[in-house]
Order: C-alpha cells, then structure tokens, then sequence
C-alpha cells in the first residue's frame, strides 16, 4: 500500500531536517533484467518519482529494416523481444501479407498459431520464475526453467534455433513440422498441465509471495487504457481486453478459450498479484489452444504461397498482434521498392514500461523490484 | 461503431478548414490528413465526444517523408530539402470497438506539432521517440528529451534519409 510522507521528523534534540535523495537504480542491478538505469527520487525510503532511462542496448532496428527487403528483415524482427521471437515474427508476417492481399494456406495458420502459444509458454515461464527469484523464491525459477527447457526442445526440432527461429516467413514457413511433433507436442501438454498446480502450490498462494506483491503497484483500469498498457498488465487490471478475441487475426476465432482477468484475489484488483496470476492462468489458457489445433492441424503445403518477390504496392498498413507482454504493432510503408519505407515496431514493453512512475510512486524502495517484476519487460524490445 | 467516412464528416462540422482530406485510395489504411498546430484539440474531441470516444492511442510513429529535393554532396552523400516530416495517430476505441488513422504533416525545416501528451499519457514516450529518431518538435510536450539515443548525441535524427553516422562521439570513433 502507498506510504504517507512524514514532512517533518520529531527527536529528543528538535525537528530533524529532511531532503530528498536521489538513488541510481541499475544500469547493472540483477532485477532489471537487462541494461535499465532507474533514477529514484526519494524521501527517506518512499518514492516520489521514477525516472526510467533506457536505450542502452539500442540498435535502431528500424533503420537496419530500411536497408534490407522484406524477407531480410524477418532475422531482425527475432531480435525484437528475444524471449518471444515467434510472435514478433508471426507480427511482421501478418504486417506485410496484410499489405500483399495474399491468402496463406490454412496449415500454415494453425502452424503459427501452435508456435505462438507454444512461446507464449516458454516467455510466461520465464516472467514467472524470474519474478519469484526477484522477490527471494528461488526454487520456481528453477522449475519454471525445466520446463521452458521442454518446450524449447520443441522448437529446436521444429527448425533447429532455441532461441531465434526464423521460421515463420512471409505467406508461409521455412519449412513444415517434424513428422515427430504433434505426438511430442501432446506429450508435452500433458506433462505440463499439472506443472501449472505445482507452480500454484509452490509460489502463486505462497504466503510470504502474496504478502509482498498483494496491494502494491495498484493500476486502476481507466491509466492503463490512458498509458497505452496492454496485454496481461491490462487484464491484470480488470479489463477483458486481448486481440486475439476483441480484433482477432489468423484462425485465432476457431478456438476455444477464455481471457483471464485480474480480481483481486489477494488484495486490490490491479496489483502485482493480480498480473502475476494472470499470467499463470493464460498458460492454462495456450495449453487449451494448443491442444485444439494439433487436433485439427490440416495437410498441405507450408511453402506454396510464399511469394517469389515481395514488392507491395505503395500503401500503408497497421497489424498487430498479442504478443506474450502485450500488443505488438507493426506500421509498415510501403513505397512500392522492395524495401519497406518505413517500419515502426510498438512493443509492449516500451509501453507498459511508460506507467512506472505513476505505479511506484508512494511505495517504499524494496517495492520497485516487486513491480518492475510484474510488468515484465525485455529491454530488447524496450531498446529495440 | 462508426465508419471513417462518419467520423470524417463529424470532423469536418466541428472543426472546418483544420481537417484537410480524406485519404482512401492506397491500399489496406485509410486516413485522415489534419492541420499539425490543431491536432491535440482534434484529439481532445476525438476522446470525449459521444459516439466516439477514442480512449486509446495504440500508435504514434514519426515518419520522414523524404519528398523534398535530393541533393548528393562532393562526397557523395545524401541531402534532403524541403520537403516534410509527418506523424501517424493509431487511434482506437475500447468501449465503442473502432479504430482510425489520422496523419499529420509538417515542414521538415521547421517541424512542429502539438502534443497530444494531455490527451493520452502513451503519447508521452512515443512522441519523445518520433522526436528522438525523426527531430518533429512536439509543442507543449513538457519533457522533450532525447529517449532511445544517448543524451549528448550531437548528430542528428537517425531515422532522417539523410541522415550520416558522425565519425566521432565523445572521442569515441564511429563505426568502432
């Protein structure tokens, strides 16, 4: 819960003077995770303001994507948000065919589909377990990463990277599954719907956990809407909001599933808890998606429409796409070359990074770990 | 839910000679051009007015047009003048489900736009980014800072067409 401020501070000896500090959070602080630099200013042990400095691992993507084709810039697009790779490449994919017109096979779609949940998993785990170590659980981490293990064991026989893939291209992919996949995939659903209990047992109704993130860095719904915040920050809040029900692309309306929302189990609707917790319950969620489409994975072939050369008309277009942190957004111009004109990437963390100051303000200095943990970024994208 | 022909025409009643065209003949998007020094009371509107209500901005991207005139320089490299420099709003609707496209353009010698920073707080990081990558001064924006490159950069806006690498930065050389 925010703390009051003391103006003034009463000794035996007469009023103590106070003055506000400012304390350099980073840019090498293992709670970070990555290059972020916070500037506090604080009084005594309460925050008044957050001042993020980022760019640190600033490459300018955008520039490098007016260098290349389209095809080409797809490597870059990995490197977006590196613990999501898949989606930033079904993002741009989904971008540029929009600007095509071109229809992809349905095979392919379903395809996509099972990856990005897949990495939507694997990304999860990660923002879980390393949220639990920053607040002192270090046993969930270790957890979190054997089974993130298991999944990129799928991608890595799916096109041979386990981190970044390159596979989903523009009107296809590099190339079709493993003819081993789908029986590894089932197996690996049905390994990992207990896990989800397990974690729950282990951290999510954890005293101590929800003792330090229950009622902290409270986001009412109305700023979050106000600051651009999506994804499960948004959710966490209380708002059913995620594109793949409300603007829905792929085959995404073929599926079964829900979109939970924050309810304030523990505290308030909108705190740290609550966007923990949502995350844990969308995993159930991609289990429920993924489980669907290898049912009704069609035959085809992944590579037909996969265009010779790809040179859109002069245009424009904004895609986006649920990415695990948010929405991902690509506004691609198109000037008729074959080189984009222009690429702006809107990542969700760059974002949901944007309302830290008006979540930490009033909270003590220990809670800045609790609440960059729980608005999950990757300087990555944050950079870009 | 309202087409961007409605919106256009509501616009248009409100506001006049701000709101410039309707742009739908390219492929996929279209917009609305609008007046750069009128677009945050265009935005105001766009969010409170009844039927509407554009509660979020999903993107702000600066662009550089680069239609002005090309020069090469003796060595070679690249020079734009004249011309102009344009931002993109991505607007949507929670509450109403409908999005629109408006654009902005402005002279690349002297770029300004209003801020939409009271309009939506996302616009904050966004336009200091567009200010950043593209040099479009934001008026009213009340901490105008270089974001993503670091804060002594002295040469320039890297996502400019013409833009050139400088050969040192703080006694650095670039490329290392």
């Amino acid at each position: 819960m925010p703390v009051e401020i003391e103006e003034n501070i009463k000794t035996k000896s007469g009023n103590l003077r106070t003055e506000e500090m400012i304390l350099n959070m980073g840019p090498q602080h293992p709670s970070t995770h990555g290059v972020l630099r916070l500037e506090l200013q604080l009084e005594g042990e309460v925050i008044t303001k957050v001042i993020p400095h980022i760019g640190y691992l600033h490459r300018c993507f955008e520039k490098h994507a007016e260098a290349m084709t389209y095809p080409q810039v797809i490597p870059y697009t990995d490197r977006i948000d590196y613990l999501a790779s898949m989606g930033n490449e079904f993002g741009y994919a989904v971008a540029v065919e929009k600007l095509l017109g071109i229809e992809i096979p349905e095979r392919v779609e379903y395809i996509r589909v099972i990856m990005a949940e897949l990495q939507r998993i694997a990304s999860h785990l990660v923002a879980l377990g390393t949220y639990g170590a920053d607040i002192g659980a270090f046993t969930p981490f270790l957890f979190c990463f054997r089974d993130r293990e298991k999944i990129l064991n799928l991608f890595e026989i799916t096109c041979g990277a386990r981190l970044l893939y390159n596979y989903i291209w523009v009107g296809g992919l590099s190339h079709d599954l493993h003819p081993d996949f789908v029986r590894l995939a089932k197996e690996f659903t049905s390994y990992f719907k207990p896990k989800i209990k397990e974690l729950n047992d282990l951290l999510s109704y954890n005293r101590i956990f929800t003792e330090r993130t229950a009622n902290v860095g409270i986001l009412p719904v109305e700023t979050a809407i106000n600051f651009g915040v999506t994804g499960p920050m948004l959710r966490g809040s209380g708002l059913k909001w995620d594109l793949r029900k409300n603007d829905p692309y792929s085959v995404y309306n073929k599926f079964d599933f829900d979109i939970p929302v924050g309810q304030g189990l523990m505290g308030t609707v909108g705190d740290s808890w609550d966007r923990y917790f949502v995350r844990v319950l969308e995993m159930s969620e991609s289990l429920k998606i993924i489980e669907q489409a290898l049912e009704q994975l069609p035959e085809g072939d992944v590579t037909s429409a996969i265009p010779k050369r790809v040179k859109p008309p002069v245009g424009q277009v904004y895609a986006r796409i649920e990415n695990p942190r948010g929405e991902l957004g690509y506004f691609i111009i198109s000037n008729g070359t074959p080189n984009p004109f222009r690429v702006k990437v809107r990542g969700p963390s760059f974002v949901n990074l944007g309302v830290m100051d008006e979540l930490c303000r009033g909270h003590m200095v220990a809670d800045i770990i609790t609440i960059l943990g729980s608005v999950d970024i990757v300087l990555g994208e944050v950079d870009r | 839910m309202k087409t961007i022909e409605e919106i256009f025409e509501i616009l248009k009643a409100k506001f006049g000679d701000s709101i410039l065209e309707l742009k739908t003949d390219q492929p996929v998007e279209p917009f609305i051009i609008a007046d750069p020094l009128e677009i945050d009371k265009i935005c105001f509107f766009l969010r409170d007015e009844e039927g509407l209500l554009f509660d979020s901005l999903m993107n702000l991207s600066g662009v550089d047009d680069a239609n002005g005139e090309s020069k090469n320089d003796e060595s070679g490299a690249l020079n734009i003048i004249g011309g102009t420099l344009s931002v993109y709003y991505h607007i949507e609707s929670t509450k109403i489900l409908h999005k629109l496209c408006l654009k902005v353009s402005t002279q690349r010698e002297n770029p300004e736009v209003a801020s939409v920073f009271n309009v939506w707080r996302h616009a904050d990081w966004q336009e200091r980014e567009a200010y950043d990558l593209i040099g479009i001064k934001f008026l009213n924006h009340p901490d105008l800072r270089r974001i993503l490159m670091p804060y002594d950069w002295e040469a320039g806006h890297p996502l400019r067409k013409d833009y050139k690498n400088p050969e040192f930065y703080q006694g650095m050389k670039v490329p290392y």
